[in-house]
């Protein structure tokens, strides 16, 4: 199963080197990763997307606390929450298909936020599911480079993750 | 807080040492540390000169093993520092408290691969508890403090501090607070009370139980609560290698280590028990042999100061995060002992039909290496401090050296390092003066770490070697001989030099046994010499450890030998 965590991390030198080193020193698996400040200065948050059972991913948290720079760990799989994703899409897009994908951009919430002669650059936004959706959709037209941002996610209603 | 005054880089790592009660440091100097060792030049610190970086650390592990205290190392940069790390990965699997001070390249350099630069930061972030590279002198005094805080507190471990060479030259306001408070850190020390009630329901209603220790109760000096509550709830112990000392070797509860080379009776226990009381333990892979067959009809209750050891490779049914002793006392207080009057009794059955094998009765009685132990043992006072290498060795001293007390068997457990044993000594010699210090090593191991004969002549140190001369890599001839076919590759010593000449080339007193007559005189003989001592004790190369569980099979499948 796959597990949603969110860790604050103080932002001293190599603390993100411990946290993404101790993942594969330990054979867990990342699939993938996001980093970005928090509203306090010097505390970052990490969101990792990691793929395990439940005791692995107990085994996984115990050990990122242990690191020092950690702050806090807590896993958003296991309780309400908002996640998603950002992903910018080049698609091959010829006059013919263009109004096609369009549509599809359009049904998804999606945005054009580039054109040229032959390709469009696609900015969607959401879950895991309705991203992997778009991509399916796309595909046929031939999807020439995609990047992702990883996964972000918030707990739902007033409770926050905090470092205490 | 003190006054604050200024100070240079170097001068705040000695003054930090002192307000940290450090008196002995191990080290080697190099560019990158000059100035710190200029600073060592008219200071009451004591520093004692190894022969190669990595005994450094190994020493000041020996020193920490014994002491409780950190062990503190110095080195340069580049080769210096790189030349820890097998050190530091033996603390750090071990649990031993050091703090190691590395020189870098000056801070313009770093990052250029300047000359004799290493990332000693980045190589040792997975052997570490925590490791700093100190960019701006102010950070120093906190650095040092919380250093030393971590490696002491806790589940113990190295802690690395790298310094740029110009750091140790600039000058900050020095305030040293021993108090420091780090946000990401907070051990729990007390166990929870309601785990503990349950813990203290299990006990009473256990027919079968057993005390299953480990070097958490040494690190946490939880020997005398270990033995309340064995002697009062009459629950037989069982240590780990990691643990030996923790109870006395010699009480009739005491059924020795468990796992690959255990004793039957331990083994047995463990498969049998209904309630396994696990303190300090990590269920290492050398003691479980193969994890689904291990302690089957078991609860366990599992009492470990790192959360993360509860549950990695056995479930416990009460997990108790804490600090060892403070939950062992904290059981005792309530304590209601059942009954384990028909379990003692089968215990003893299996202790009296497997003793430990004293060694292969076919062979024209050379000498053998457990008769060897055994006298070690025999001829030493109660409280020696007994370090050793890796290999067949190890494991015969094990089983064969009783160990009374804790803080007196110096093993590498976890990683297994050859080359440990001789400079761990060295280290102990440092922290108990007034105790005999006895090495016992092999010829494969010694050869590691050798050149320390030097370091040992030059400070005139109090110390007996003994070496358990096998002219082979015993304990991997061992698995040769068991799972590949006898095919020994590069596992005969032979053209190994002689040690009594090397010893003597250094101006080590050095004695030769080859019969048992002999080996009792030689450490007779030795143990009334001042200065350090070798004894090449020339043994039958053919013997192996005995009992053995083959890897990752059940632990009651064991491999008693052939000749008993
Ligand atoms: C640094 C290191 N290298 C290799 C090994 C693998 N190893 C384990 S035991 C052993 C043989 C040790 O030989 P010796 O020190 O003579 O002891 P004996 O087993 O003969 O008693 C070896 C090579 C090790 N544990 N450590």
């Amino acid at each position: 199963m796959k597990h949603v965590l969110a860790i604050l991390v103080e932002n001293k030198a190599g603390a993100l080197t411990r946290i993404s080193g101790l993942f594969s020193r330990r054979g867990f698996n990342i699939e993938n990763i996001a980093v970005g400040e928090t509203v306090t200065p010097g505390i970052a948050r990490m969101t990792i997307t990691v793929e395990g059972s439940d005791p692995v991913i107990e085994q996984v948290m115990k050990q990122l606390h242990k690191l020092v720079n950690v702050l806090k760990v807590s896993n958003l799989s296991k309780e309400p929450s908002v996640m998603r994703e950002l992903v910018l899409i080049k698609v091959r897009a010829e006059t013919g298909s263009r109004s096609d994908i369009q549509q599809i951009v359009e049904t998804f919430r999606g945005k054009v936020v580039d054109v040229s002669p032959d390709s469009m650059i696609i900015e969607v936004t959401g879950t895991e599911d309705k991203i992997e959706a778009i991509k399916m959709m796309l595909d046929h037209f031939g999807i020439r480079e995609i990047v992702r941002t990883g996964k972000v996610a918030l707990l739902r209603g007033a409770k926050i993750t905090r470092e205490a | 807080m003190m006054k604050e005054k200024m100070l240079k880089g170097s001068a705040m790592i000695l003054k930090a040492l002192e307000l940290e009660g450090v008196d002995q440091v191990f080290g080697y100097p190099g560019g990158a540390v000059l100035s710190l060792y200029n600073q060592l030049y008219d200071s009451s610190l004591k520093h004692l000169l190894v022969r190669h970086e990595q005994a450094a650390v190994h020493a000041a592990d020996g020193y920490a093993r014994v002491t409780g205290q950190p062990g503190v190392v110095f080195a340069t940069s580049g080769p210096g520092a790189t030349n820890l790390v097998t050190g530091i990965a033996t603390a750090y699997m071990d649990s031993v408290p050091l703090v190691l001070i590395t020189g870098q390249v000056a801070s313009r350099f770093i990052g250029t691969d300047a000359f004799q630069e290493a990332d000693i930061t980045g190589i040792t972030l997975p052997i570490t508890k925590h490791n700093y590279l100190v960019k701006d002198i102010k950070e120093l005094p906190f650095i040092l403090s919380e250093a030393f805080y971590l490696a002491s507190t806790g589940r113990r471990g190295p802690v690395l501090i790298d310094i740029p060479k110009d750091v140790f030259d600039q000058e900050a306001p020095f305030a040293y607070d021993q108090k420091c408070h780090i946000a990401g850190y907070n051990p729990t020390y007390s166990g929870h009370a309601g785990q503990v009630n349950r813990a203290v329901k299990e006990i009473r209603d256990a027919r079968r139980p057993v005390i299953f220790g480990g070097g958490g109760l040494i690190r946490s000096s939880a020997d005398q609560a270990l033995r309340e509550l064995a002697e009062t709830a009459k629950i037989p112990v069982i240590l780990s290698l990691m643990g030996l000392g923790a109870f006395p070797g010699d009480n009739g509860l005491f059924l020795g280590m468990p796992g690959m080379h255990g004793s039957v009776a331990a083994n047995y226990a463990l498969t049998e028990t209904d309630l396994i009381i696990a303190a300090g333990v990590r269920f290492d892979d050398r003691v479980t042999g193969k994890l689904d067959s291990f302690a089957e009809k078991a609860k366990i209750i599992h009492i470990d100061i790192d959360p993360a050891e509860i549950g990695k490779n056995v479930m416990a049914d009460i997990p108790i995060v804490g600090d060892v002793r403070l939950v062992l006392e904290d059981l005792l207080r309530k304590l209601k002992p059942g009954d384990t009057g028909k379990w003692l009794k089968q215990i003893e059955s299996w202790q009296e039909k497997y003793p430990l094998p004293l060694g292969s009765k076919k062979v024209e009685r050379g000498l053998l290496p457990q008769f060897v132990i055994r006298e070690l043992s025999r001829l030493s006072e109660p409280n020696t401090i007994v370090a050793t290498d890796v290999g067949q060795h190890q494991m015969w001293t094990a089983q064969h050296f009783i160990v009374r007390t804790p803080k007196r068997f110096l093993t590498s457990g976890g990683l297994g390092t050859m080359g440990y044993g001789f400079p761990a000594a060295i280290g102990a010699r440092f922290a108990a003066p007034e105790h005999r210090v006895l090495c016992i090593t092999g010829d494969g191991s010694f050869q590691m770490n050798i050149q320390e004969l030097a370091t040992v002549v030059n400070n005139n140190l109090d110390l007996t070697i003994a070496l358990i001369n096998n002219r082979s890599l015993g304990m991997v001839r061992q698995w040769q001989e068991f799972f590949y076919e006898k095919r020994y590759s590069h596992t005969l010593l032979a053209e190994s030099p002689d040690f009594v000449k090397v010893a003597e080339a250094y101006g080590v007193k050095a004695l030769r046994a080859v019969t048992e007559e002999e080996a009792t005189r030689a450490i007779e003989e030795a143990y009334q010499l001042k200065g350090p001592v070798l004894i090449d004790f020339v043994v039958n190369p053919g013997e192996n450890v005995y009992p053995m569980v083959a890897p990752n099979h059940p632990i009651n499948q064991i491999i008693t030998g052939g000749d008993l």
